[in-house]
């Protein structure tokens, strides 16, 4: 349907809204039935000192420290960070540097503890069972305490989220269960296993945020979740509030900004968050992670991966300790022969790319996939010329202009990018995917947006040293001008002179600076 | 082996340039199809002569500048000469065809940088190239092979291989004819020739032996590939069901001919020409669909498409009614054309999250 026909029927009331753009990637849902196995616990697990958006953490343990599942090791410094803790009991071996999924390979300083085989849980945080009867900022303490950040990648702390704040109440909560990433498949199968639970969870949101009501959103390929949460829904007495929506596949669905519009038909404005709008969202992950950290009294210490791609032979989805080698999780599934072999850490559309599996599962790991260099290369083929088919506008669900930002980037015009909206990209990468000649337009977008991070920051820099030194010319131009008004104080009340004698005394000065003047310049030509 | 970019996204839907430019030439099929059905051999010979010089130009061109001479597989060359080919009259001798395809590939579009970079449609710059070079040639329209013709009969058998080989590489001198001897006017130039001594449309039209259904099936004087609206309709069909073009270009472009011509026809019905005459005649067809929508020379939001499709809707109808020439559609979307990179800039979609565009 025309885009312009369907926003009329969308305005008048004759059709739901819905964002605009996106593509269909073909699926290779492998996983969709495969029940969440639990892993066995590995020998040793390497904890990254930052797992989530935010400031870095700093180690509380050292090296040869026993610590149990669940104690915290490493402690959060600054507002926008949450704390990590030991995902099974063991032994504190070393801290040093380690690889972290990151694309250029890059470390952090990490924790590795060698597991001994007891697995024995630290019990200091207590269940709040009546969280009702909780006060909102008890809980919100607790997801903070208990290590908790976006599970669906962001991985963005998730307390902070969790307010309330008078100038923007919530209204309305929604339940991200659309995992439009192709191969991914762990929400599907924590709605289908674990949706009381979730449920619960997300009633605990509702209540923390003060909320009434509620949108679980489920694509229509999963329609057994949707299922079996409408089921979980009608076995609760107190969510009437709550609806769930299954919306026709297509992404990035999925994406925060996008799916609140299809489900209120309203946009959160360019440089707001949700909340301004009245609107919470969160990830099916890290609502079950909220339910054991409030009933249980679990910090984060686990999550599910969905462990697939077209070159592993078993692909399933697994429940996994935090800070387990990527390496053995592969070989679980009997992959051992990484040659001709491409890892992504998180889905094909928007997954990292990493040159080898000798990395932790961390905090933002939803998937892990084995692809084979064929399918990696429909991808990733020589560039070719733009023909401004246009096709990537169509698919941007933001409706940016991707090959004129892709050739601004190219040319290095920044600003003038910035001015075509280069920072409202998500980079999602539905424009890649759909062109054509294969120009990778989202890797020019993050390098116009690095670049131009980068110049902004050093024009700031150059501006607040312009602006030191000119006060600094300012304030010795100020003393010596006092020092001057003094001296002519001094001399008027001490010995007052005739006009004559001042303009001798006036004289004298002029010449003596000048020589100054001309001995430095004698020093500079010297040198 | 090692990949080439590492950045995520690693999934592709699969399209490439070299199947987008299949499609158009696939699209184009039934409009040459009807031009060889009209003009027999000159048609295959014109359209042959095109495609061989456009490729052959475009593989010197590329082996020059030190490119992969595998670039021409992209299949753009070769639309580029069936482009032209469509756009000639039946009448074109060879070597004109041969300086058009060079006209289009060379300056049309590698001296631009090659493809993507050329700012006019390359096949439309050459067409008016030697329109301005050669405008005898380029308006003297032979009579199509058809028996819905009435009255008037077909000098020469265009089915003869041996009479249109003559006549296109040595010309109508060598059949022992003149170019008037087997030319006739189209319905465009008949009708504007006409209204300068005041004669009425209709009546001129009445006179020409016009009839709306042989100009919708193609039966009448022209280029060889625009003469038959169907067979240009099923190929734009065609387009649009295979997402190659959207509606934008092509709907914008004929609603602005007709709501202009409507308009004007019912004002003073005498001066001007109906609606469905302009719509089925000249070029506004295979421009609206064809050219119009080329990719590379075409806005690339939805709105300037729109922008874009009335802008070369006015400039066709005023061209046709007002202008010099009988037939603008090349014109407008040439004129269109420069105008590509400002309708680029002020007609692009409001950003999520934006109130308006960034005004810049």
């Amino acid at each position: 349907m025309p885009a312009m026909v369907r926003k009329l029927a969308q305005r008048l009331g004759m059709l739901q809204h819905s964002f605009v753009g996106g593509v269909h990637p073909n699926m290779h849902k492998l996983t969709a039935d495969v029940a969440i196995e639990e892993c066995d616990i590995a020998p040793v697990h390497v904890l990254p000192m930052k797992q989530h958006i935010g400031e870095i953490c700093s180690p509380l343990v050292a090296v040869g420290d026993l610590v149990l599942r669940g104690q915290k090791i490493a402690r959060s410094e600054g507002y926008l960070s949450v704390p990590v803790h030991a995902p099974t009991s063991g032994r504190v071996v070393k801290i040093e540097e380690h690889t972290i999924p990151h694309p250029s390979g890059m470390g952090l300083p990490s924790i590795f503890i060698e597991s001994d085989g007891d697995d024995k849980s630290d019990e200091s945080i207590a269940p709040i069972s009546d969280w009702i009867n909780t006060d909102p900022t008890q809980l919100r303490e607790r997801a903070r305490k208990c290590g908790l950040a976006g599970l669906g990648g962001a991985v963005f702390p998730t307390f902070i989220k969790l307010v309330q704040d008078k100038r923007f109440p919530i209204e309305t909560v929604i339940l991200n269960g659309i995992e439009c990433e192709p191969y991914l498949t762990n929400d599907h199968r924590l709605m289908l296993e674990h949706a009381e639970e979730i449920l619960e969870g997300m009633a605990i949101i509702m209540h923390m945020v003060g909320a009434d009501s509620g949108i679980i959103a489920v694509e229509d390929n999963k329609q057994n979740a949707a299922d079996s949460m409408q089921q979980a829904l009608d076995a609760r007495s107190d969510m009437d509030g709550v609806v769930v929506h299954v919306l026709p596949t297509r992404y990035p669905q999925g994406s925060e900004k996008q799916l609140i519009y299809t489900l209120t038909g309203r946009e959160v404005p360019a440089g707001k968050l949700p909340m301004h709008i009245g609107v919470l969202s969160q990830n099916i992950g890290t609502t079950k992670a909220l339910f054991d950290a409030v009933m249980l009294g679990k910090p984060l210490t686990e999550r599910t991966v969905t462990v697939s791609g077209d070159a592993l032979a078993k692909p399933s989805n697994l429940l996994v300790r935090l800070g387990t080698p990527v390496r053995s999780l592969f070989a679980r599934q009997g992959l051992d022969d990484f040659s001709g072999i491409q890892i992504v850490h998180g889905g094909p559309m928007m997954g990292e790319r990493l040159k080898n599996p000798d990395f932790p599962v961390v905090k933002s790991s939803t998937g892990l996939l084995a692809m084979s260099l064929q399918a990696m290369k429909a991808a990733h083929t020589v560039e070719q010329p733009c023909i401004r088919c246009g096709h990537c506008s169509e698919a941007c669900p933001i409706s940016l202009v991707p090959n004129l930002l892709a050739d601004q980037c190219r040319s290095d015009q920044f600003e003038k990018a910035a001015q075509y909206d280069l920072f409202d990209c998500i980079e999602c990468g539905a424009c890649s995917y759909v062109c054509p000649s294969n120009i990778p337009l989202v890797h020019y977008f993050r390098y116009g947006k690095g670049q131009l991070a980068l110049q902004r920051r050093e024009d700031s820099f150059a501006e607040a040293s312009r602006k030191r030194s000119e006060t600094r010319d300012a304030r010795i131009e100020r003393e010596k001008a006092e020092k001057a008004a003094r001296r002519s104080q001094v001399r008027k009340t001490h010995a007052p002179k005739t006009d004559e004698a001042k303009a001798e005394t006036d004289a004298e000065t002029k010449t003596g600076g000048e020589a100054g003047v001309a001995d430095s310049k004698a020093t500079e030509s010297k040198d | 082996m090692s990949l080439i970019m590492l950045s995520s996204p690693h999934a592709h839907g699969g399209d490439s340039i070299r199947m987008i430019m299949l499609t158009v030439i696939l699209a184009l099929v039934p409009a040459a199809g009807m031009s060889v059905y009209l003009f027999g051999w000159m048609a295959v010979l014109l359209i042959v002569t095109c495609m061989l010089t456009a490729l052959m130009t475009e593989a010197i061109c590329l082996k020059w500048m030190g490119r992969p001479v595998s670039t021409l597989l992209d299949n753009s060359a070769a639309l580029t000469g069936l482009f032209l080919a469509l756009t000639l009259p039946a009448a074109t001798p060879w070597w004109m065809a041969v300086l058009g395809s060079v006209f289009a590939i060379v300056l049309g579009k590698q001296l631009y940088g090659g493809l993507g970079y050329n700012i006019f449609n390359p096949a439309l710059s050459a067409r008016v190239i030697l329109l301005i070079s050669f405008p005898l040639n380029m308006t003297t329209w032979i009579m199509p092979m058809s028996a819905s013709m009435g009255s008037i009969e077909p000098v020469i058998n265009l089915y003869d291989f041996t009479t249109c080989a003559t006549l296109f590489f040595a010309g109508p001198g060598a059949l022992q004819l003149g170019l008037d001897a087997i030319s006739m006017a189209s319905p465009l130039g008949y009708i504007k020739t006409e209204a300068t001594l005041g004669v009425p449309v209709a009546e001129a039209l009445d006179a020409y032996g016009y009839s709306y259904l042989d100009a919708f099936l193609g039966f009448e004087a022209g280029s060889t590939g625009e003469t038959s609206a169907l067979a240009l309709l099923i190929g734009g069909i065609f387009l649009l069901a295979r997402h190659s073009i959207t509606w934008h270009i092509p709907f914008s472009y004929i609603v602005t001919v007709l709501l202009l011509a409507g308009l004007f026809n019912a004002l003073n019905p005498d001066q001007f020409a109906t609606p469905m005459f302009h719509l089925f005649a000249g070029g506004l067809i295979l421009c609206a669909f064809f050219m119009a929508t080329d990719p590379v020379s075409s806005p690339v939001t939805p709105l300037g498409q729109v922008v874009f499709g009335v802008g070369c809707g006015v400039i066709t109808w005023s061209i046709r009614t007002w202008g010099g020439y009988p037939e603008g559609a090349m014109f407008a979307v040439l004129l269109m054309n420069c105008a590509v990179p400002l309708i680029d800039h002020y007609f692009r979609p409001r950003v999520y999250g934006h109130k308006r565009r960034n005004e810049s």
